[in-house]
């Protein structure tokens, strides 16, 4: 039995460990790691090694130098480093290597030392120069955090939809904190960090100091701290050789342990195997590590899945043992096969010894119209490695039309990709949102006169565009009606902006008279004229306000009249009436609406008598009993025509005689009208005479 | 009376589902921005976000102070401010204008956005414009479907309908389709789809996209609902441009019913408060005369209330036993009963006083005429006088309108007569007003073509059908014509009426508009459903200017129960009026189906004209 556990270590109580060799890596390495910068990427990636990092001699042979090995220690890659002091590497989930800069640039490169991109973390960071960077990973991707000269945090969450997030300044920080970490909560990246023997916690809206639960006393100092893979634990380390294990939400001590060691620690990391209950914190000196357990608690880890492995075989450019798994896994063609065989085009393209045509014709050949392959990711690579004219031929294969706009317009083919984006309309209904992006980037791109002319064309975008600037641009509005001579629009563009832009009369006038010449042009003589008659109006109002006194702007025509009457205008009233060739019929509905309401009856009555009613009487009848008044109703009721004679009886009230008027008619129609009337006690007679009327024309 | 469904009508789908969904996917949402929050809510969204989650529910996920979205400044000393807004670029501005406040006073707080039911690009450009689109972070809530009854779905979108049919602006279609798709994955597949109008076919086409992205979901289940027809708003303007005499229809005229729920003023619950009151089914006294023609309601309720006092007169013969019975069970439903009975009294004298007086008399015999089609002069007179006498812009409007639709447009000189006349009344800036009607084909002029009408409607007597289709073919200006004289005839929409017509035992849909008229919409639906296509439609479909834009899809799969195929979801892009919500309940009692209503908002004659008219801010 001794042989099997002879080499198994204790670790604390209840835990054993032991130590044996994998494989042994295969470099060569010169020089010793202390002098360079290591970055090994997640899930046994790949490691990158930078050497002489700081030297800033021009001298070739002292430059620095990036190379790149595989967790076994392959080389993969080796190149001179040319560009800026490099502060700190790491690897992103995609195995893409970042290389933050002092400068705040970050630097992208492939695991074979290609170079992707680069982008940088802001102003701010380029004046006050990075003093720290961390590369960090989290359920979204993966991110990079600064801590710059000015001890300020900046940092940004995801690397590949780039958000710069600076973070609030922490009260009373004079120099760099001891030490710092990010820590993903609540699916926020938040920055912890120890300030003497306070920590705190940044959001991108505050800072909160935070306590430890059940953490030892006499701290002045933490050294090192460290957060596990998953976010989910914490360790730190403090000057008194005092390590705390808890849960990262602060809320729970898991373990602690007094090493009695004070020297800082180089690097404290959290450790656990897969499917394994025991997490330990692994913290290193200069000659010294030490392995710190806590007790079994238990965690989900996330396996490596065939998926991820296909990628990495992919990385490695392995294409043809990738496709044997696929087929031997009898993997669905769209995760798999044509997955790898979309990564060998992508490869292929970066081929340039061989022309355009040459690429175009043997990835189409090998794809086809292989399902889940797209051709614009393929295009959009040999975009990447300057070959636009291939990427145009590979876009021609795209059958999705709205696929190519995109990578259009990073191409400056801002024309060619908005009739993509048009011709996707019937797939791409959804909320427009392509023509709209290309839209955007043409009228950044295109000077104003050309434009307009593009969208001339394209009646859809066109009146897309329209709908943004009504609310958002209401000049570039008008220039569009202008340049498309839609007079009828323009007109009826000033004549809102005379109610709603402009305040003063002759500022709305002025507008008017704009719409009034649109609408000339547009031969609306109809609404030209309207809109002359506004003017005349606004004017007239203004000189009645400035002389009477009293609210008449923005009065209709009706109203300023109705108005002018309630002030014992008279005179005015028909003046304005025939100035704007109000109808009769109207003028008599009014004043007699409107001097019923100001009750002069005497009044009333001499209008009534200037002439025969345009509109009869029983107007005259309506408004009296609406008021209220039936002495004066009943005096206009004599004078109602007979076909409206028993209508104006019953508004009075006087059922009897309509009854009578009703018979005398004999017409069935007023009879039954009066009939539904008789509901009075007194009504019952005239309900009889009614009915033996009815009786009577029948036998007839 | 009453109404009571068939014995063998099939069960509705549970539409609760949706609001629990709805619930949920908000809950989640808010969670996202952890600790207290207050939350600034757009007008539109209070009234369904109520149905959807009430305040205590809120208050459970730590939202602590509600405001509503307007033109003022925020007094928030929140750290987390939440926005739940409709995507429109004003509500950008607003946000836009807080976020820019608090960098100015160097405040950071957490900004959170969510749009319902969806953002659009335009709003996060915006957002990028105004310079904070890195400051805020936006969500969807995926709230497009509220059951505001058992058998009444509302998109609550009223905007929908200018923004469609007036400016031309497709992105609510998207919001349509998945508003479908999320109904056929909860109570599909749908075996049989129908539909007319332009936005119907693109909503279609898009949903079935959608369908395919996502294939395999709903396969295998048996389907609920058996047909759905999807019907643009604007293949019959007419009816939802017509006074509404079925009580729920005149309930919504008269005191506006919104989200489900109304507002009884003092003059309705004589007292001094006002009251808002649920309008569904669980309103036992409602469901009984929702659907009902006005003449019969006020009859209806007064005996029940005569039965109500029979039984509360029961108590005088009870022994203390009966009365403890009586007290512990019967006592709590009477008095609700009561309660809700001299609510809807209330509510009836309230809009007798109100309609039928001798003007409202007037107004509804005008309507008769012009969709009968006679005494044009008279009734054109009539609108004159209405304009002239300033009755109100929006009814003098939707006269208009009626006019002008049923009459395939104005003859000029009445056009400019009356356009001018409503000037006058009612403010020059209508004439922009006017400039959206005519865009929106709801008032527009004769084209020179047009007057003949009149010979043709003649000629198409005499010839055969066919031959005056070609006809009409030959007049039809480039103008979209209404058609609706034609129209009218061929569907049998006037329906002749010997005798009187008994609104008590209605005998078709026309009962909704007093026996006068059929309403378009249900017509379609009907005939469309009873020939299970289009089939013998043709002239039809032409003469509504949809030719290339009605549609069948039938799926070949026939797992449908007979159960579901009785059951109809008919979708209205647009809005729909209780009216044609009544005509069809009417029709599925009829034929033993039931009938299901999706619209983009409940509308009626003066939400329309509203939302076409131009007003001085």
């Amino acid at each position: 039995m001794d042989c099997y556990t002879a080499n198994w270590n204790p670790l604390g109580d209840s835990a054993f460990y032991r130590k044996y060799e994998l494989y042994s890596m295969d470099w060569d390495l010169k020089e010793d790691l202390r002098d360079c910068l290591v970055a090994a990427a997640p899930y046994g990636g790949p490691i990158a090694l930078l050497r002489n990092p700081w030297r800033k001699e021009k001298a070739a042979s002292v430059r620095p130098v990036l190379e790149i090995y595989s967790a076994s220690g392959m080389p993969l890659a080796t190149l001179m480093w040319k560009s800026g002091p490099v502060v700190s590497l790491g690897w992103s989930a995609e195995e893409e290597l970042l290389c933050v800069q002092e400068d705040g640039v970050v630097l992208v490169y492939g695991l074979h030392g290609d170079f992707r991109r680069h982008f940088s973390m802001g102003n701010e960071v380029l004046q006050n120069r990075v003093l720290d960077a961390r590369i960090f990973h989290t359920e979204f991707g993966s991110g990079v955090a600064i801590l710059t000269g000015a001890h300020r945090f900046t940092l940004s969450a995801n690397v590949s939809d780039l958000k710069l997030r600076r973070m609030p300044e922490v009260p009373g920080l004079q120099g760099a904190p001891s030490c710092w970490t990010t820590l993903c909560r609540d699916r926020v990246a938040h920055i912890l960090l120890a300030v003497g023997p306070d920590l705190y916690l940044l959001d991108h809206a505050a800072c909160s100091p935070v306590t430890l639960p059940g953490l030892a006393a006499g701290v002045s100092s933490f050294l090192q701290m460290a957060v596990s893979f998953t976010s989910r634990h914490l360790a730190v380390f403090t000057d008194t050789g005092y390590i705390w294990m808890g849960t990262a939400s602060f809320k729970e001590k898991l373990c602690e342990f007094n090493c009695n060691i004070r020297a800082p620690p180089k690097q404290m990391v959290w450790c656990s195997r897969p499917r394994s209950k025991e997490r330990a914190v692994v913290v290193a000196w200069e000659r010294r590590l030490m392995v710190v357990g806590d007790a079994p608690e238990s965690i989900q880890y996330k396996q490596l899945t065939i998926q991820v492995l296909l990628d990495r075989l992919v990385l490695r450019r392995l294409y043809p043992l990738a496709i044997q798994i696929c087929e031997y896994l009898r993997l669905p063609e769209v995760q798999g096969v044509s997955r790898i065989l979309a990564h060998w085009a992508c490869y292929k393209v970066q081929q340039k010894d061989v022309s355009d045509e040459d690429v175009a014709r043997a990835i189409n050949q090998k794809l086809g119209d292989t399902p889940g392959v797209s051709y614009s990711d393929i295009a959009a690579r040999a975009y990447g490695c300057g070959r636009t004219e291939l990427a145009i031929k590979l876009l021609e294969y795209e059958p999705r039309s709205g696929e190519q706009v995109p990578l259009l317009l990073k191409m400056k083919r801002s024309k060619l990709a908005l009739s993509k984006a048009i011709e996707s309309g019937d797939t791409d209904l959804g909320e427009q949102g392509l023509v709209f992006t290309v839209l955007l980037h043409l009228k950044n791109e295109l000077n104003r006169g050309d434009f307009f002319m593009t969208l001339r064309n394209q009646p859809m975008a066109l009146s897309l565009y329209r709908q943004f600037c009504k609310h958002q641009e209401l000049e570039t509005l008008k220039d569009l009606y202008n340049q498309d001579d839609n007079h009828q629009e323009l007109g009826s563009f000033h004549i809102r902006a005379s109610y709603t832009t402009e305040e003063h009369v002759e500022g709305r006038v002025a507008a008017l008279q704009k719409a009034a010449e649109a609408f000339n042009k547009a031969k609306n003589d109809f609404a030209a004229k309207a809109t002359e008659d506004q003017m005349r109006l606004l004017r007239l109002q203004r000189c009645l306000e400035d002389e009477l006194g009293g609210r008449f702007l923005d009065l209709s025509v009706h109203d300023t009249v109705t108005t002018l009457i309630l002030g014992g205008q008279n005179k005015r009233a028909e003046q304005v009436a025939r100035d704007f060739r109000i109808p009769d019929k109207r003028l008599w509905w009014l004043k007699l609406t409107a001097l019923a309401d100001l009750e002069d009856w005497e009044e009333l009555e001499k209008f009534s008598k200037s002439k025969k009613s345009p509109i009869g009487y029983l107007p005259f009848v309506e408004i009296c009993m609406k008021q209220h008044n039936k002495y004066e109703a009943k005096k206009y009721a004599s004078r109602v025509g007979p076909e409206q004679k028993v209508k104006a009886l019953l508004l009075v009230g006087d059922v009897a005689q309509a009854a009578d008027v009703a018979i005398e008619h004999r017409n069935e129609a007023e009879m039954s009208l009066v009939l539904s009337h008789c509901t009075g006690a007194t009504d019952g007679v005239t309900a009889d005479k009614i009915q033996r009327a009815r009786a009577q024309a029948q036998k007839k | 009376m009453a109404f009571p469904h068939r014995p063998d009508a099939p069960e509705l789908p549970d539409f609760s589902m949706l609001k629990r969904l709805a619930r949920d996917q908000l809950i989640y949402l808010l969670e996202q921005l952890p600790g207290k929050k207050d939350l600034f809510i757009e007008a539109d969204l209070m009234s369904p976000l109520d149905r959807i989650a009430n305040v205590s529910i809120l208050k459970q996920h730590e939202v602590d102070k509600l405001y509503k979205v307007e033109n003022k400044p925020a007094l928030s000393s929140s750290e987390q401010l939440c926005f739940l807004v409709r995507p429109r670029i004003k509500n950008m501005r607003y946000i836009a204008n807080l976020v820019n406040a608090d960098k100015l006073a160097g405040r950071t707080r957490k900004y959170k956005v969510i749009f319902s039911p969806q953002k659009f690009y335009a709003c996060e450009m915006v957002l990028e414009e105004e310079g904070i689109y890195g400051d805020v972070s936006c969500d969807e809530w995926a709230f497009s479907l509220l059951p505001l009854d058992v058998d009444l779905l509302s998109m609550e979108l009223p905007e929908f309908f200018r923004d469609y049919f007036l400016e031309g602006d497709q992105r609510w279609i998207n919001t349509v389709a998945q508003a479908l798709h999320l109904l056929s994955t909860l109570y599909g597949p749908f075996p049989n789809c129908y539909g007319i109008g332009r936005c119907a076919k693109m909503s279609h086409e898009l949903w079935k996209k959608l369908e395919e992205e996502e294939d395999g979901e709903s396969k295998g289940r048996r389907p609920e609902i058996g047909h759905v027809f999807l019907l643009d708003r604007d293949v019959d303007f007419v009816t939802a441009l017509c006074s509404q005499v079925v009580y729920e229809g005149l309930v919504d005229d008269t005191f506006r019913i919104k989200c489900g729920s109304v507002d009884f003023g003092p003059e309705v619950t004589s007292s001094d408060k006002s009251l808002k009151v649920l309008l569904n089914a669980k309103d036992k006294v409602f469901s009984e005369i929702r659907n009902e023609h006005f003449s019969n309601v006020f009859s209806f309720l007064s005996q029940k209330a005569r039965n109500l006092q029979a039984q509360y007169d029961r108590r005088r013969g009870m022994d203390i036993k009966q009365m403890k019975n009586f007290v512990s069970q019967e006592l709590k439903g009477l008095k609700q009963e009561h309660r809700l009975l001299s609510l809807h009294i209330g509510a009836c004298e309230s809009i007798m006083k109100k309609k039928t007086k001798q003007d409202f008399q007037e107004l509804i015999k005008t309507e008769h005429a012009l969709l009968e089609g006679f005494d044009i002069r008279e009734s054109t007179g009539y609108i004159e006088e209405h304009i002239d006498r300033q009755v109100s812009p929006i009814e003098s409007l939707r006269l208009m309108c009626l006019l002008s639709i049923t009459e395939n447009g104005l003859i000029p000189k009445d056009y400019r007569s009356l356009k001018t006349q409503y000037l006058q009344s009612y403010g020059p800036e209508h004439l922009l007003t006017f400039s959206n009607l005519r865009r929106a084909g709801l008032l527009t002029e004769q084209a020179p073509g047009d007057t003949l009408t009149a010979v043709e409607s003649k000629v198409s007597k005499l010839v055969t059908d066919k031959a005056a289709g070609k006809i009409t073919d030959a007049f039809s200006s480039l103008a979209k014509r209404s058609n609706f004289r034609a129209i009218s005839k061929k569907l049998n929409l006037i329906p002749r009426v010997d005798g009187e017509y008994d609104l008590k035992v209605p005998r078709d849909m026309a009962y909704v508009f007093s026996g006068a008229y059929v309403p378009l919409s249900c017509r379609i639906i009907e005939q469309v459903l009873e020939r299970r296509g289009w089939q013998g439609l043709d002239e039809v479909v032409r003469l509504l200017n949809c030719s290339e834009l009605a549609f069948t899809d039938m799926s070949k799969e026939d797992k449908a129960s007979t159960e579901s195929l009785r059951v109809i979801l008919v979708v209205f892009l647009g809005g729909c009026t209780f009216s044609e919500i009544s005509a069809l309940r009417f029709l599925g009692r009829e034929k033993g189906c039931r009938f299901i209503f999706l619209t983009t908002a409940v509308t009626n004659s003066a939400r329309l004209m509203e939302a076409m008219s131009e007003v001085k801010a």
